[in-house]
């Protein structure tokens, strides 16, 4: 066994081990119970979502009159997550001494990293797909249907780009881990950064859009795009805001474009569901600077880490 | 064959130099004591044998490999038990011990006898399946000894390895150091700055000061090298305290400088003369009632060497 895959093991295993995973899987599994239930009484009582095309699809997405759908919440506590199984890899192994232990041994030093940053993924990747199986089995208690062949591919495809956001925040929780020797102020570092890009980031766009094309009532067709264009790309500094339109193509297949839907584009169009391959291709932007933010964010860690010097004290 | 050498090795954090000019030998075998006062560059070397960090200018050997660009290797055969080891406090000695074996590639059905006897080794073996959480500062210590043995070192580095421990359990640690030596062939680079502690049980030391190394040779061989500079002292109480004595006794060779205090003779000399100074005292018709080396030697190196660092 290499050193990475033993540490690999180590890392999973205090993971796993750990009072936060359980604690998150809980919250996970009682919000994607209620929110998912909810979702399934809309479609049961509403006669125009009766079409089982994609029910659990459906399932997933449709909001409740109580609650936002599921999708929305993944995205709340995939980000969180991340954070809470990044936030303390490296500086928390520094204050307990444990770092000299494991780098004194014949282990190249980015295996450490590489390690604990694949655990991490690891850990939500079974977080997730546990989450998805209970919910299959909620659909299948209420419709008595399971997805098939199409519906699956997507729930797949969503999986992974799940596990690759939530490795975002992950590489962000480790970058910090590696640049603040306090754990409080990694976390606290980590936290404002996810409020900023979860919530604030909307306000910025907002309050830039309407500088720079104020909609007025007299307000031309042209601004308003120019608006939402402006907006959009604001926001798409924000992972959460890229994994949102992703999980809306991924899990919609009636979605043809993202933005600002204008009657000439529209008009005509047949909503049938298009193929997967189809629906990669309108969020292939999103999917690429979503891996991109990852990798760039995990490899800025590595190139820290590296560089730095081991000592105990 | 000497298993560590440096040649010029300097190491600076911007402009502040840590490390100067160090050249280093350690001979096969040997228990080598790196002393100096906190602070001193110590750790920094250590660090740079290791790989750990890298060296501004010079060059490093240990066993032939240099640290910079084959730190596997150097890390295979070199045990280091760091200053303040930390364990995974959640889980038992053995477990810690298990991951520790399992990072140098050893299997879990290998390591779990070779565990047995280091644990049996370092006097752990009761406690082997605590969490190592219950461990006093002392047994931490000797299982992070039992951990650099794990691996079958070849060359063990130990950075303040009694610091903090009572002196019962400094004098376990120090018993087990020169048992690593004795009875599978290691050889220790201990550092420290507690001189008086270790001192014996080193073949022979360095002392760090300031980031170079300031003297080095066997403890014996500092000692003399300190008095050819300041002498020995003695003392001596007469029966009656004849006042030309003192004069006399200045006139012998090797004594430098004699006080006369009453009874009490303070004398400062090169060599060692108290046979001559005896007589001296009962051919003039006085009686030497006792006569009192003063050791002022190591004092003297840890004064010199050690109080100035901080």
């Amino acid at each position: 066994m290499s050193a990475l895959t033993s540490i690999f093991w180590k890392e999973l295993a205090d993971n796993f081990g750990s009072r936060r995973f359980i604690i998150m899987v809980v919250l996970i599994c009682l919000v994607g119970i209620f929110s998912a239930y909810l979702s399934g009484q809309v479609i049961k009582t509403e006669p125009l979502q009766t079409s089982t095309e994609f029910l659990f699809l459906k399932v997933l997405t449709l909001p409740s009159r109580s609650l936002p759908p599921f999708i929305y919440f993944l995205g709340l506590l995939g980000s969180l997550l991340g954070i809470i199984f990044g936030f303390d890899a490296i500086n928390s192994e520094y204050s307990r001494g444990t770092v000299s232990l494991v780098l004194s041994q014949p282990v190249f030093r980015d295996s450490f990293i590489n390690a604990k940053f694949l655990a991490g993924l690891a850990t939500i990747a079974v977080i997730f797909m546990s989450i998805f199986l209970i919910l299959l089995g909620l659909e299948l208690y209420m419709f008595g249907i399971l997805p098939e062949g199409e519906e699956l591919a997507r729930l797949a495809f969503f999986l992974s780009v799940s596990i690759i956001y939530t490795g975002f925040w992950i590489a962000l929780g480790i970058l910090f881990s590696i640049l603040f020797k306090q754990t409080t102020t990694s976390l606290l570092t980590s936290i404002v950064i996810w409020f900023f890009l979860t919530f604030f980031i909307y306000m910025v766009a907002n309050v830039v859009a309407d500088q720079v094309a104020p909609i007025t009532p007299e307000v031309t067709k042209e601004v308003i795009l120019k608006h939402a264009k402006i907006q959009s790309i604001i926001m798409s500094i924000s992972p959460g805001t890229l994994y949102g339109r992703t999980a809306e193509v991924v899990l919609n297949p009636s979605i043809r474009t993202l933005g600002p839907g204008l009657p000439e584009i529209v008009e005509g169009l047949i909503l049938t569901p298009l193929p997967l391959s189809q629906s990669i291709l309108i969020i292939l932007p999103q999917l690429i600077t979503l891996f991109l933010l990852m990798i760039v964010c995990f490899g800025i860690s590595y190139i820290v880490f590296m560089k730095q010097e081991i000592r105990s004290t | 064959m000497e298993i560590v050498k440096t040649e010029e090795v300097s190491k600076f954090y911007d402009k502040v130099r840590a490390v100067e000019n160090l050249n280093l030998k350690i001979e096969e075998g040997e228990i080598y004591g790196l002393l100096g006062p906190n602070g001193a560059g110590k750790t920094t070397t250590i660090l740079m044998l290791l790989g750990l960090t890298e060296p501004t200018t010079g060059k490093i050997q240990v066993y032939g490999y240099n640290p910079t660009t084959q730190p596997l290797q150097v890390k295979k055969i070199t045990g280091y038990l760091p200053e303040n080891v930390g364990f995974y406090e959640d889980l038992t000695a053995r477990e810690n011990l298990r991951y520790v074996a399992r990072l140098n590639g050893i299997s879990d059905k290998k390591s779990s006898e070779k565990i047995t006897e280091v644990l049996s080794m370092v006097g752990l073996l009761d406690v082997g399946d605590w969490e190592v959480g219950k461990f006093s500062r002392g047994m931490k210590q000797r299982l992070g000894i039992a951990s650099v043995l794990i691996k079958d070192p070849k060359f063990v580095i130990l950075d303040e390895p009694t610091t903090g421990i009572d002196p019962e359990g400094a004098a376990r640690i120090l018993e087990l150091i020169v048992k690593m030596r004795e009875e599978k062939g290691i050889t220790v680079l201990l550092c420290s700055h507690l001189l008086h502690q270790v001192q014996r049980i080193c073949d022979r030391v360095g002392i760090f000061s300031k980031g170079h190394l300031a003297v080095e040779g066997s403890v014996d061989k500092l000692g003399e090298m300190v008095a050819g500079k300041s002498g020995f002292f003695l003392e001596v109480e007469l029966a009656e305290g004849k006042e030309d004595l003192a004069e006399k006794i200045n006139n012998l060779e090797g004594v430098r400088e004699v006080t006369r205090r009453g009874k009490f003779l303070s004398i400062r000399c090169d060599q060692d003369v108290r046979e001559k100074i005896c007589r001296i005292i009962v051919e003039n018709g006085d009686i030497p009632l006792q006569m009192k080396g003063r050791d002022y030697t190591l004092e003297e190196i840890y004064v010199r060497y050690f109080q100035e660092g901080g």
